[in-house]
C-alpha cells in the first residue's frame, strides 16, 4: 500500500463528472483541441451518481454547445405549466404571481435527468479527445512544495482488515499542470483543499440543505408534460427551510423532490420521513394514483450563496461548480452555474497553459466569476437563505420576494448583505428540549422506509472494503450525538446506514447513497466522508 | 495455445431490472452495462492460464451492437491480447446465431481451447457454450469449476449434485465457466489506459456468412410478481393455524 504509484501526465486533471467538470473538460478542449484533460468519476458510470430536479435554466448550454437545440440531446422537454404552492394539513393556497420577481419565472426553461444531460456531455468531451474515466474516485490531492500537482485514485482490493487482498491494486498518480475539483456540494477533497490553502477564510461559511428526489411512472391521466410545481409550508413546521418539487418528464415520468435546509435544531426531525409524508397531501397525491416508483436518492445542496462562495483559485488548480456552491437557492436550480462556472474556468486554465503556465494561481478567476453571470444570478438572491433562517418560512418567503424585487428593480437591497447564522453543524439542540415526532406509518404505496427506497437506488459497495465513513471519536458519538441529541444520523441519513444498537454506533456503509449529509450535520464534526473504493455508491438511473 | 473467450454484453447485476411498461422486453435505456460476470470468469481464468505460461495469446470476441465495444475495451483492460468486435445492430441474437457466429471466428482464429461463460445473466439460456461445441464437434466441460492443463489435454473439474466430477478432454476444447472458478481481477487505472491502444479488429455476421435472424418469437416480458408482505405470529400455536390455514401443515 505504500509501494509508488504508477504515474502519468496532463494539461488538465479534473475530478468529477457531474455538468462543472464536464463542462470545463470541454471548454478546455474547444479552446485548445491538442490539451490533455483528463477526467476521474467515482461513479461506476458517468451520470450515476448525479441526481438534481432538474429543471435547468439553459444559459449554460448556450455557452457551451450554442447549437444543442439541434442536437440529438436528452433535453426534451420545455416548462410549460409553473405553479407555486402554500400548503397547509389540509389545502393548497396558490401562490399570486407579484409575489416573486421575473426571475423566479421558469419560462425558457427545460425539465430533464441532469444524470443523462452530464451523459450526454460526456459523449460530446470524449468526441472532442477527453480522457473519462469512471469508477476511479480522485482520493487523495497530491501537494507539492505548497501547490497542487495532481490527484491519485484510490487503491482497490483492500480487505476490511485495511491489508491488500489478493485483487490490490495500487492508485495511479494523475499529474496535471492544474487540477480542477469539481466534486459537487461538499466534495471530499475539496473539503482537504479548502482546508490546506485556507480558501474560506474570508467568506461565510457554506449551508447546505439535504434534497431527495423519487422518479414515478404515472398514469396516463396524470402526466401533464412540462408542468413545474413547487411548495412551501406543511409537513414543515414553519421554523424548518424547506419545500417540493413535482416536475413532470417525458415518458409518463414524474419526479417528486423534497428539500430540507439542514440547519434544523430539532435532532428528532427526519427530513426523510418529511418527504414521504409530503406525498400524502391531498394536493399531491392524486398524481400517484396508480403509479409506480421508480428510483429514489437523495444528495446534499449548497444553499450558502452568494456570501459564502470559497477563493475558488489555489495554487495548482480551482474548484469549480458546487464545489463551490453555486446553487441560486429560491430558484433550486445550480446546474447552469455549474456549466458556466466549467467555461469561465477553463478560459482561465487555457489562457494560462497557452502562457506557459503551470501550478500557479489563476489570479483573475475570482474576480471574473463574481463579476460575470453567476455573481449576478446569486447577488440578487443573496438575503433569501438569511431571511428564511431569520424569520421562518412564510414571514422569510414575504420579505425575500419583497428583497429579491428590490434587488432586481433597484439593484440594490435595504438589508444590504445578510450572514448565516451559524454553520449547520451547529444548529442542533439538545434532545431534551424537543419532542420527538410521531411520523406517520408507511404504506408501502405511495410512502415506503429507507431500506426499500436505497434497494431501488441500485446502491451497491464492494463488501470487504473499510468503511468509508470514518468516525473520529466513537466516544464522542456515544456521549454527544447519542446521549446529548439523541442518536440524530439514524434519521438524517436517507439511506439507514447509521443506528444506534444496545449503545454501540453501527455503520451499514454499504447503503450510503453518497449524500454527504453525515459529513456536514453531525453536531461535532465526527464524520468523515471519503470516497469508497471507484464505482461503489448509487446506479442511479435518469436521476 | 492460443484462448478465445467469447463475452457479452448485459445489464449490469447491481442495476434493479425494469420491465418497459408495454412488456415488450427489459428496459435497458440509460442502464449501466458490463461484462456478464460468468465471462469475467472465463477471462480471468485464461489470463492465469496465460500468466503461467501454459497460453501464449488470449483473444476475447463478442458480438453485438457498436456499445459492445465498451465491453472488449473492459476485457482488454483485463488482460486481453486483443478483440475481435462482429458488429451487428440486431436487437436480439439468440443463442444459436452466436453459436455460429463464434464457429465462424474460430474457423479463421484457430485457437486451442474455447472457454465461455457458463450463461449470460440477462436471457440465462446456458445454450451457447453447448451448442457451439457441437457445431464444432468438439469435447465440451460445463460449470467449470478448476482448469488444468495436460499434454494435448485439460483437465476439468465440474461441480455436480453432491460432489465433483472431474473430465478429461483432448484439445481443441471447449469449457464454460461457472463462478468458483476464481476471483476475476480489478481493470487498473493505467491497463485500461493501455487498452485504448490495443487491437480491437471489426467484423460482421454478414462478412463472416452467417444469418443470425431469430427464430424464436418473445410473446411477453413480465416483473416476477412482488412477495407479500410478512406478518409476525405471536405463538407456535398460531404459526401451526397459520400454515394449516395456507395449506402447507
Ligand atoms: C434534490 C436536488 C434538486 C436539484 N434541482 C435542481 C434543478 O431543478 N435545477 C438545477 O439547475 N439544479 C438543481 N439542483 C442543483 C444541481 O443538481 C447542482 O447544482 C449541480 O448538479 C452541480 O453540478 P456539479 O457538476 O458542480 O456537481 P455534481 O452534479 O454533484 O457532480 C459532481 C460529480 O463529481 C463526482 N465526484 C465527487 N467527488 C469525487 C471524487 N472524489 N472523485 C471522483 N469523482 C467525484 C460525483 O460522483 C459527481 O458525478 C438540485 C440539487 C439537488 C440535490
Ligand atoms: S452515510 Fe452519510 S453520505 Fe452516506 S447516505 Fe448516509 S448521510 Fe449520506
Amino acid at each position: 500500500m505504500t509501494e509508488p504509484r504508477e504515474e502519468m501526465e496532463f494539461d488538465v486533471v479534473i475530478v468529477g463528472a457531474g455538468p462543472a467538470g464536464l463542462s470545463a473538460a470541454i471548454r478546455l478542449k474547444q479552446i485548445s483541441p491538442d490539451l490533455s484533460v483528463l477526467i476521474v468519476e467515482k461513479g461506476a458510470e458517468v451520470g450515476s451518481h448525479v441526481i438534481s430536479g432538474a429543471v435547468i435554466d439553459p444559459s449554460g448550454l448556450d455557452a457551451l454547445v450554442p447549437d444543442w437545440r439541434e442536437r440529438e440531446t436528452p433535453i426534451k422537454t420545455a416548462v410549460t405549466d409553473d405553479r407555486f404552492l402554500w400548503l397547509t394539513e389540509k389545502s393548497a393556497f396558490p401562490l399570486p404571481g407579484f409575489i416573486m420577481p421575473p426571475l423566479m419565472s421558469n419560462h425558457g426553461n427545460y425539465i430533464v435527468s441532469l444524470a443523462n444531460v452530464c451523459k450526454w456531455l460526456a459523449t460530446e468531451a470524449e468526441a472532442l479527445g477527453v480522457d473519462i474515466y469512471p469508477g476511479f474516485a480522485g482520493a487523495e490531492l497530491l501537494i507539492e512544495d505548497g501547490k497542487v500537482v495532481g490527484v491519485a485514485t484510490g487503491d482497490m482490493g483492500i480487505e476490511k482488515s485495511g491489508e491488500p487482498g489478493p485483487n490490490f491494486a495500487r492508485g495511479m498518480a494523475l499529474k496535471g499542470k492544474y487540477v480542477l475539483l469539481a466534486e459537487g456540494v461538499r466534495g471530499s477533497l475539496t473539503k482537504r483543499a479548502i482546508a490546506e490553502f485556507g480558501l474560506a477564510k474570508e467568506s461565510d461559511f457554506q449551508k447546505y440543505g439535504i434534497g431527495f428526489k423519487e422518479i414515478w411512472q404515472v398514469t396516463d391521466a396524470n402526466h401533464k408534460p412540462g408542468l413545474v410545481q413547487h411548495t412551501l409550508g406543511w409537513p414543515l413546521q414553519d421554523s424548518v427551510g424547506g419545500g417540493s418539487y413535482i416536475y413532470h418528464l417525458e415518458d409518463n415520468q414524474v419526479a417528486i423532490g423534497f428539500v430540507v435546509h439542514l440547519n434544523y435544531k430539532n435532532p428528532y426531525l427526519s427530513p426523510f420521513d418529511e418527504f414521504q409524508r409530503l406525498k400524502t397531501h391531498p394536493a399531491i397525491k392524486g398524481t400517484f394514483e396508480g403509479a409506480k416508483r421508480l428510483s429514489y436518492g437523495a444528495r446534499a445542496i449548497s444553499e450558502g450563496g452568494y456570501q459564502s462562495i470559497p477563493q475558488l483559485a489555489f495554487p495548482g488548480g480551482a474548484l469549480v461548480g458546487d464545489a463551490a456552491g453555486f446553487v441560486n437557492l429560491p430558484r433550486i436550480k445550480g446546474s447552469h452555474n455549474a456549466v458556466l462556472s466549467g467555461i469561465v474556468t477553463a478560459e482561465h486554465v487555457a489562457a494560462a497553459l497557452a502562457a506557459g503556465r503551470s501550478g500557479d494561481t489563476l489570479a483573475d478567476l475570482d474576480a471574473a466569476l463574481r463579476a460575470g453571470p453567476i455573481g449576478k444570478d446569486l447577488h440578487k438572491v443573496r438575503n433569501v437563505k438569511p431571511l428564511l433562517s431569520r424569520f421562518g418560512t412564510l414571514l422569510g418567503m414575504g420579505l425575500a420576494g419583497f428583497d429579491m424585487w428590490c434587488n432586481t428593480l433597484l439593484g440594490a437591497s435595504l438589508f444590504g448583505t445578510l450572514r448565516h447564522g451559524k454553520p449547520d453543524y451547529a444548529t442542533l439542540e439538545p434532545a431534551a428540549q424537543h419532542q420527538p415526532i410521531d411520523y406517520p406509518k408507511r404504506d408501502g404505496v405511495l410512502t415506503f422506509d429507507r431500506l426499500s427506497s436505497v434497494f431501488i437506488s441500485g446502491t451497491n459497495h464492494e463488501e470487504n472494503q473499510p468503511p468509508h465513513l470514518h468516525v473520529a471519536d466513537l466516544a464522542l458519538q456515544k456521549s454527544s450525538e447519542l446521549d446529548i441529541f439523541a442518536g440524530p444520523s439514524t434519521r438524517y441519513c436517507p439511506a439507514g446506514v447509521y443506528e444506534w444498537v444496545d449503545g454501540s454506533y453501527v455503520i451499514n456503509a454499504q447503503n450510503c447513497v453518497h449524500c454527504k449529509t453525515c459529513d456536514i450535520k453531525d453536531p461535532n464534526q465526527n464524520i468523515d466522508w471519503v470516497p469508497p473504493e471507484g464505482g461503489g455508491g448509487p446506479n442511479y438511473i435518469n436521476m | 495455445m492460443k484462448i478465445l473467450v467469447p463475452v457479452k454484453r448485459v445489464v449490469d447485476a447491481n442495476v434493479k431490472i425494469r420491465v418497459k411498461p408495454d412488456g415488450s422486453g427489459v428496459d435497458t435505456a440509460n442502464v449501466k452495462m458490463s461484462m456478464n460476470p460468468f465471462d469475467e470468469n472465463a477471462l480471468e481464468e485464461a489470463l492465469r492460464l496465460r500468466e503461467a505460461g501454459t497460453a501464449t495469446e488470449v483473444v476475447i470476441v463478442t458480438v453485438g451492437s457498436e456499445k459492445s465495444a465498451e465491453t472488449l475495451r473492459a476485457g482488454l483492460a483485463m488482460g486481453a491480447d486483443r478483440a475481435i468486435h462482429v458488429k451487428t445492430e440486431a436487437p436480439r441474437i439468440e443463442p444459436l446465431a452466436v453459436a455460429k457466429v463464434l464457429k465462424a471466428v474460430i474457423a479463421s482464429e484457430a485457437p486451442d481451447l474455447v472457454i465461455l461463460g457458463k450463461q449470460a445473466i440477462d436471457d440465462d439460456n446456458n445454450q451457447t457454450g453447448q451448442m457451439l461445441s457441437a457445431l464444432l464437434g468438439w469435447p465440451q466441460a460445463t460449470f467449470a469449476s478448476k482448469i488444468v492443463i495436460g499434454a494435448g489435454t485439460i483437465d476439468v473439474t465440474r461441480e455436480v449434485d453432491g460432489g465433483h466430477e472431474t473430465l478429461r478432454l483432448a484439445l481443441p476444447a471447449l469449457v464454460t465457466a461457472d463462478l468458483r472458478l476464481n476471483e476475476p481481477r480489478y481493470a487498473s487505472l493505467p491497463n485500461i489506459m493501455k487498452a485504448k491502444k490495443k487491437p480491437l479488429d471489426e467484423t460482421s455476421p454478414e462478412t463472416l456468412g452467417v444469418d443470425i435472424a431469430p427464430r424464436l418469437t418473445v410473446l411477453k416480458t413480465t416483473e416476477p410478481a412482488g412477495r407479500t408482505a410478512g406478518i409476525i405470529v405471536a405463538s407456535a400455536e398460531e404459526l401451526a393455524a397459520k400454515l394449516k390455514q395456507a395449506g402447507v401443515l
